[in-house]
Formats: C-alpha cells, sequence, structure tokens
C-alpha cells in the first residue's frame, strides 16, 4: 500500500486524466456530466496521493518517456507547485459540482471538455520544468479559458473573450520571443539548467522585458488590466470563478517562477521590483477605487480581483530584503484569494439565477431569502477584507509585517487603505442585500448544491486562518524561495 | 554581420511592425492577422538563431519549437475568427465593442 502511494507517476496522471476525461466527453456528450464529474474528483484524489508521495520523499520529478531534462520533458513540483495544484483541485471540485447543476443539456455537452481540457493545461503548467514547455501549456489554458468565456453567447461575452483572447496571445508571443533569446543565449529551456546558466547580460535583460511584460499582461496586472472586468463579468458564472481563481494565478505563478530562478542574477538591481511593487500597489488602489464604483456585482467582484492581485507584487519589492516571509505571504494571499473569489462568482451567480439580474442596488433582502448564498458572500467577504480569522488576514498579516520591519510605510499604507476600500465595497453589496428594494422581481429556485458549493468555497478561505503553520510548511518542500533567502 | 543575424533582426522588426497593428488598426481582421504576423516573426528568428556558426549544421531544437508554434498559432487563429464571425454576427461589426458602458 504505502509503496503503491509513493511510487505512482501522480503527476502524468495529473495531465493524462483530464485530458483525456476532456476528449471521452467531446466524443460522448450525452455522458459528459458524469464523466466531468469524476474525472474531477479523480484529478483531486491524485493531487492528495502526490501530496502524500512529497510529504515522504520531498520533491517530485519526472522523466517523461523516460528521456532526461535536457532532450525531453521533465515534469517537477516542488512546495509551491503542489500548493497551486492543491487550490486547482479545491477550487475545480467545488465548481464542478456547482456546474452539474449550473448548466443545462446544450450548454453542459460545450462546458464539461472544455473545462476538463482547462484543468489539464493548469496542472502542466504548474508541473512544467522547462520556458517552452510553459508556453504551450499558456496557450492550451488561454485557448479554453477564452472559449468558455464566450459560452455565455451575447455581445458582452464575446467581446469580453474577444479581447481577453487578444490580450492572452499577445502575452504568449512575448513570451515565446523571450524563450527564444533565453535559448539562443545559453542553449537550453530547462528552468534548473538557465538558472545555472544566466548572468546579467543584455540578452537577459531583454528576454526579462519581453516575458516579464507578457506575463503581467496575462495577470492583469495595473496598467495592463484592460481585458480582465469584462471577460470575467460576463462569463458564466462557474467560469468567471475559474478564471479569477486559477488562470490569472498561474501566470503569476511563473513569473514568480522565472524571477526566482532564470532571472535571479538581475535581482540585486533596484529598478525592477520597485516597478513591480509601485504596478502592484497602483492596481490595489485603482482596482478597489473602481470596484466601488460599479453597480454590478460581477463587475465589482471582477474589480475586486485586479485589487487582489496587486497585492501579491507587493511582494517583490518588499522580497528584496525579507525574502522567504514576503514569498510565503504572497503565496498565501493567491491561496485564499483563489477560494474566496471563486466563492463570490459563485455567490454571485445564484443571485443572477435567483433574480435573473446582478444590479448591486437591486439585491432585495436576499439575506432572508438566500440566506446561504449570503453567508457565502458575506464570508468570502471576510477573506478578502483581511479579517481574522480568515486565509486572507494571515496573507496580509505576514505582508503587512514584512513592510513594518522593512520600514515601507508607504507599502504599509497602501496594505490598510486597499482593505478599508474592500471594506467598503463588500459592505455596500451586503447592506443592500439587507434592504428592500423599490421594485418587487419574481425570483427562480436555486438548487441546494449551487449554494452549498458557494458556501463551502468560502468556509475554506477562512478555515485556511487556522492553517498557516501546515499550510507554510507544504510550500516549504523543495526550498521553492530559497534563492532570495541569501540575498542581504 | 552573418546572414542569419541579419534574418533574425528582420524578424525583431517584424514583430515591432506586428505590435502597431494590433494596437492601432480596430477591425477585428487586421488584428488577427497582426498576431499571425508577429508569431511568424518569432519564427524567424528562432529558425535564424538556429545557425549558430556557418560550419556545423543548424541546431534542431529551434525547428521543432516552431512546428509547436504553428500548430498553437493555426489553433489560435481558427478560433479568434470563430470569434470574430460571431460577434459580427451579433453586433453587425467587426470590431471590439465599447466596454466602457455596458449597462445595458
Amino acid at each position: 500500500m504505502g509503496t503503491a502511494l509513493t511510487d505512482s507517476p501522480w503527476g502524468v496522471m495529473l495531465i493524462l486524466l483530464p485530458l483525456a476525461g476532456g476528449m471521452i466527453c467531446f466524443i460522448w456528450p450525452r455522458m459528459a456530466q458524469v464523466l466531468g464529474l469524476v474525472t474531477v474528483f479523480s484529478v483531486a484524489l491524485s493531487v492528495v496521493g502526490l501530496a502524500w508521495q512529497m510529504l515522504d520523499t520531498g520533491v517530485y520529478r519526472h522523466a517523461v518517456g523516460g528521456w532526461g531534462a535536457p532532450l525531453g520533458i521533465d515534469l517537477y513540483a516542488d512546495g509551491l507547485s503542489l500548493l497551486m495544484l492543491l487550490v486547482t483541485a479545491m477550487v475545480g471540485f467545488a465548481v464542478s459540482v456547482y456546474s452539474a447543476a449550473f448548466f443545462e443539456r446544450e450548454d453542459a455537452t460545450r462546458f464539461w471538455p472544455l473545462w476538463l481540457f482547462l484543468l489539464a493545461a493548469l496542472n502542466a503548467l504548474f508541473l512544467s520544468a522547462d520556458i517552452f514547455n510553459i508556453y504551450v501549456t499558456f496557450e492550451l489554458m488561454g485557448l479554453a479559458a477564452v472559449a468558455l468565456v464566450a459560452l455565455a453567447g451575447g455581445r458582452d461575452a464575446l467581446g469580453g473573450a474577444m479581447r481577453y483572447l487578444l490580450a492572452a496571445l499577445l502575452g504568449s508571443l512575448a513570451y515565446l520571443l523571450g524563450v527564444a533569446l533565453l535559448y539562443h543565449g545559453f542553449g537550453t529551456v530547462d528552468i534548473a539548467l538557465l538558472a545555472e546558466r544566466v548572468d546579467a547580460s543584455p540578452v537577459v535583460w531583454a528576454a526579462l522585458g519581453l516575458m516579464g511584460t507578457g506575463l503581467l499582461l496575462k495577470t492583469a496586472v495595473f496598467p495592463l488590466h484592460f481585458w480582465l472586468p469584462p471577460a470575467h463579468a460576463h462569463a458564466p458564472a462557474p467560469v468567471s470563478a475559474l478564471l479569477s481563481a486559477l488562470v490569472v494565478k498561474a501566470s503569476f505563478y511563473i513569473l514568480l517562477r522565472l524571477w526566482l530562478e532564470v532571472f535571479e542574477p538581475l535581482i540585486g538591481s533596484e529598478g525592477v521590483h520597485t516597478l513591480l511593487g509601485l504596478l502592484g500597489a497602483m492596481a490595489v488602489l485603482w482596482g478597489s477605487v473602481q470596484a466601488l464604483r460599479q453597480t454590478r456585482l460581477k463587475l465589482l467582484i471582477a474589480y475586486s480581483t485586479v485589487a487582489q492581485i496587486g497585492y501579491m507584487f507587493l511582494a517583490f519589492p518588499l522580497a528584496a530584503a525579507a525574502g522567504v516571509a514576503a514569498w510565503n505571504a504572497a503565496a498565501y494571499l493567491a491561496f485564499s484569494h483563489a477560494l474566496a473569489k471563486a466563492a463570490m462568482f459563485l455567490a454571485a451567480g445564484n443571485l443572477l439565477r435567483f433574480g435573473g439580474h446582478d444590479r448591486i442596488a437591486d439585491l432585495d433582502r436576499v439575506v432572508q431569502r438566500l440566506p446561504l448564498t449570503a453567508a457565502a458572500f458575506a464570508l468570502a467577504g471576510v477573506s478578502i477584507m483581511g479579517l481574522p480569522p480568515s486565509g486572507g488576514f494571515i496573507g496580509k498579516w505576514l505582508m503587512l509585517e514584512a513592510a513594518l520591519v522593512q520600514g515601507r510605510w508607504d507599502l504599509v499604507a497602501v496594505i490598510i487603505l486597499g482593505g478599508l476600500l474592500a471594506a467598503a465595497y463588500i459592505f455596500k453589496v451586503l447592506g443592500y442585500a439587507f434592504t428592500q428594494a423599490d421594485v418587487v422581481h419574481e425570483s427562480r429556485a436555486v438548487p441546494a448544491s449551487m449554494e452549498w458549493a458557494a458556501l463551502l468555497l468560502a468556509l475554506g478561505a477562512v478555515l485556511l486562518g487556522f492553517l498557516a503553520v501546515p499550510v507554510l510548511s507544504l510550500v516549504g518542500i523543495g526550498d521553492p524561495f530559497g534563492a532570495s533567502e541569501i540575498r542581504p | 554581420m552573418s546572414a542569419s543575424f541579419l534574418y533574425a533582426l528582420v524578424g525583431i522588426g517584424l514583430f515591432s511592425l506586428s505590435l502597431y497593428g494590433l494596437i492601432v488598426h480596430a477591425h477585428l481582421l487586421r488584428k488577427i492577422l497582426a498576431l499571425n504576423v508577429m508569431g511568424s516573426s518569432i519564427f524567424l528568428v528562432l529558425v535564424a538563431l538556429a545557425k549558430r556558426t556557418n560550419e556545423a549544421p543548424p541546431d534542431a531544437v529551434p525547428h521543432a519549437m516552431v512546428i509547436t508554434g504553428i500548430v498553437v498559432a493555426v489553433s489560435a487563429t481558427a478560433l479568434a475568427l470563430t470569434l470574430m464571425l460571431k460577434l459580427t454576427a451579433e453586433t453587425g461589426r467587426a470590431e471590439l465593442p465599447d466596454d466602457q458602458r455596458e449597462s445595458h
């Protein structure tokens, strides 16, 4: 039993299962929903298997087809990859349960294959060990995500999907040119080998500029966030949850990975991380203010994503001195934001189905009429605001601590102001949820599984506040942030 | 300057031109074509830089990357064109709708 657990190639299954599942769903649309649920469940089990294995033996490495790193493709997972895989499995499972009730016959046959392809791409991306493989998984992820946004149909969703596709393609092409330059300069695409060979030469700077810009565009960092609100707000609710929780995190993960390993020789120079920190601070303030100004619930949540992404970028200037502490904060924020934001979008989907609209001013006493959904939104809001005891609190607290230790009062102010603005836009929604609207709308029943999926994710985001020690020790496997620790 | 280096420079020039085209043109077909030119410009850089010296045969790895890249570019173009047609059928214009004001 023990050997079967530790010897199985869990990482390979994480990619093959959803890929095969997606194709079978496509061929056999009548069974799509059952097959989809079974596939997502077995992927979640495989992640648990992988976590078990890594707790036992440390870093996971698998040479695909038995070919070694320079020639073949390696799958690699350390604590950071494992965290992202776990988030993907958790959010993916809850969203799948929700989607089983959300999508009607015709839409379900289109949703399941695309979602399983997206899941395969995400898992492959988190397991990739070379920069060209990352490009391919980026494109798989982008194409599946764009098609999922377009599922909603209509002018707004199609426009949002088109804008998203153009931005995603530009981002990946800029990234690919960077890959071409790095391969020419150092003769390898393997991240570990590149880390040994790179130096602070002009070609590395050019590659950082291209790959960095491409990844910032894909992560929707201010001022490159223009494509995110229309795409995330007009997609079907479970798709919005997947995009905001997982897809934007994937490009942030790659940026972090490249920053820590490939571009490590450039970290010493002040300019780049100051710039990234500045963009993050602007994103926190701009995204929060825009969220506060929205009249539609889903647009409000989408702008909140822009703001919360900004928080993760505050780790770049802080990590120069605080090292591991700042990266841990960013990882924790990514984890808790994924759970909370997915819960929020699912709750918004319930409200949309219930009242037929998502106008914040006309929420009309949903607290009494849809209590589980309102509770899910409020609990997720606790984590987004960063109130104790939620996961968002731990992430923001770790970041605040790093900023205080370094005397970065400007960043302290941004972190606190962002929290206050988040409280403002969440209480704005909750306020309308308690009061009676002028116009009475007809309401439609919401299936229990859709309410519970949202509530369980929100509870997860809050419970994460009690799990700081085990989560951070899991992230520590293979010491993903180790390189920056020795920096003065 | 070797011939392959010249090709690589042409590739960078095409990349910049297509970035300009992507940003300034409103028509979606022009934007999609600009992205295609951009993809090809990167392939040109990859293939040109694969020949490191005049004597040795060129490195095969960038060629494999180009083939993968072409597959990706074809799929992405197909999806983009389909979306463009759907959007045109919906709005009557092959342009991005103005998302800043959509309260209907």
